[in-house]
């Protein structure tokens, strides 16, 4: 379990981004619920994290593909593949992310970005 | 209704087709396409599918496994719609009768005169296009790209990206001047220079000569850019020959219908590129090429299909649509056009990173992003919200 931040520090609508690698993004729905999935579109380079949140939705920022919170599946395209999803638990107002053990779906761009900078994809 | 076409396989198609299964039709679906492939997105092909970044597997626009129970009849065009009979015509003579119609035949690219078949002249509308252009793209050379708008300017930007000499022709003062404004466009167009691009504008062109093994563009003052390759990106024509004598209204070329997308034929809806929408923000009928409007746009259409025109229709969302060009990500939701103003809220232009809201009699009407992602999205929520309480952003 990975301390992510304090509940009061995601007001309702907001998210919050996890720096892991790939990083993580949290949202704190209208509704109240708390949902971690990995924060890169699997579409293209693109922060979900600043995302358009509805629901139980978040749309990427850039093209417009809807992801599920609950469970990661691409609501609506350009995105083919689904994102993560992570495990939360909130205890004592801290907002806590269990990392999934799943291969990401990083975006190819992404992917050929680390592959130049020579890290491991 | 028993049976639905769905001309058009492209984006808006899909998405038609998809919003009748999704709201309940369950009669024989029938999508007619004159590509041979399935729906593909288009916005990579002048982007990262030249690059070879994305290739054409990742183009598909269907989810795997995704079945609408649908017959594809595709490779070939609709010819004709025979309203009384309700039937449309297919170029190989075959005839598909149907309850319902939804017209979602796009746009063809324009050309200039005379510059057909020509050797390294290309168009880029359609994923043979973009095959035809990655190709010589790869060999490198002088490219020159004639026509101001998102086509230009982004493929000027991948292939100087790709390392080719590139000159950008425009017409108007600035690329992008239309949907951006003067002053804006402006500010983002200095990308081109500063990524080594020659921009020339306030310039028409005469022509593209192809004497010898290489082509060349002709101004209207009389100078020749000399060119290996020549994309023209100068717009698109609704592809609306078909209706001819149906008694389907046309718009300046585009399918007039209603602000739900009804046409003036009962069980006849339009959407995508193809459809001039009733546009309550501009009290007139609009042909709006924004990927998010064949996107969305399909639902209410479908609504008003299934409901014979019934269904209440809520305010559209406001228009967005975005740009990524030397790796800058260029969004703009709502309408520039409508402002009369416009301040820089955040960043700074000479930084290209920047936030500009435009705005009419004080109110704001659109917004800008310039890799300001996160404010961006804040942005078009609140015009989305204002729209939403009846405001006209």
């Amino acid at each position: 379990m990975i301390p992510a931040c304090r509940l009061a520090d995601i007001p309702r609508g907001e998210s919050y981004r996890l720096e892991t690698d790939p990083p993580v993004a949290v949202f704190h729905t209208e509704d109240g619920e708390v949902y971690a999935i990995d924060d890169t579109c699997t579409h293209q380079d693109a922060s979900l994290s600043d995302g358009w949140l509805e629901g139980c939705e978040v749309e990427c920022p850039l093209h417009a593909s809807k992801f599920n919170l609950r469970t990661g599946t691409v609501d609506a395209p350009p995105a083919r593949l689904p994102v993560r999803t992570h495990q939360v638990l909130i205890e004592d107002g801290t907002v806590y992310v269990a990392l999934s053990d799943a291969p990401p779906n990083l975006p190819p761009s992404c992917v050929a970005a680390r592959l130049t900078a020579g890290g491991v994809a | 209704m028993k049976t639905v076409a769905v001309v058009g396989a492209s984006l808006a198609g899909l998405f038609a087709a998809r919003s009748l299964r999704k709201q309940g039709y369950d009669g024989r679906l029938v999508v007619i396409g004159e590509e041979t492939q399935r729906p593909y997105d288009r916005p990579p092909l002048s982007k990262e599918f030249l690059t070879g970044k994305v290739d054409e597997d990742e183009l598909a626009l269907e989810a795997d496994g995704e079945d609408l129970d649908a017959e594809w009849v595709l490779g070939t065009r609709a010819v004709g719609l025979e309203t009384r009979e309700r039937a449309i015509r297919l170029a190989d003579d075959r005839a598909v009768h149907a309850d319902g119609v939804v017209i979602a035949t796009g746009a063809a690219a324009r050309r200039l005169p005379g510059s057909d078949g020509l050797p390294g002249v290309h168009v880029l509308r359609t994923l043979d296009d973009a095959r035809g252009l990655r190709d010589d793209l790869t060999r490198g050379g002088r490219l020159v790209v004639v026509g101001g708008g998102f086509v230009g300017a982004e493929v000027a930007s991948t292939a100087a990206v790709m390392g080719l000499d590139v000159t950008f022709v425009v017409a108007g003062p600035t690329p992008l001047a239309g949907p951006l404004g003067p002053e804006m466009a402006a500010a983002v167009s200095e990308l081109h220079a500063d990524h080594g691009v020659r921009l020339v504008c306030g310039v028409g062109v005469r022509g593209v000569s192809g004497k010898g093994a290489s082509p060349a563009v002709v101004l209207d003052d009389g100078r020749s850019l000399p060119a290996d390759i020549v994309v023209v990106g100068i717009g698109a024509n609704p592809c609306t020959d078909w209706l001819e004598g149906s008694g389907v209204a046309l718009d300046n070329g585009g399918v007039r219908c209603g602000a739900d997308g009804i046409t003036s034929v009962p069980g006849v809806v339009a959407v995508g590129d193809c459809a001039a929408w009733y546009d309550p923000a501009f009290g007139t009928h609009r042909r709006v090429e924004h990927w998010t409007g064949a996107k969305e746009r399909p639902a209410v259409a479908v609504a008003a299909l299934l409901s014979g025109g019934t269904a209440p229709s809520g305010p559209p969302r406001p228009h967005y649509f975005w740009s990524d060009q030397y790796g800058v990500k260029i969004q703009v939701a709502g309408h520039a056009a409508r402002a009369d103003s416009v301040t820089v809220e955040d960043g700074s232009p000479a930084d290209r990173s920047f936030l500009a809201v435009y705005r009419r009699a004080g109110e704001p009407v659109a917004v800008l992003g310039v890799d300001r992602t996160k404010l961006f999205t804040r942005w078009r929520r609140q015009l989305a919200t204002a729209a939403a309480q009846g405001g006209t952003a």
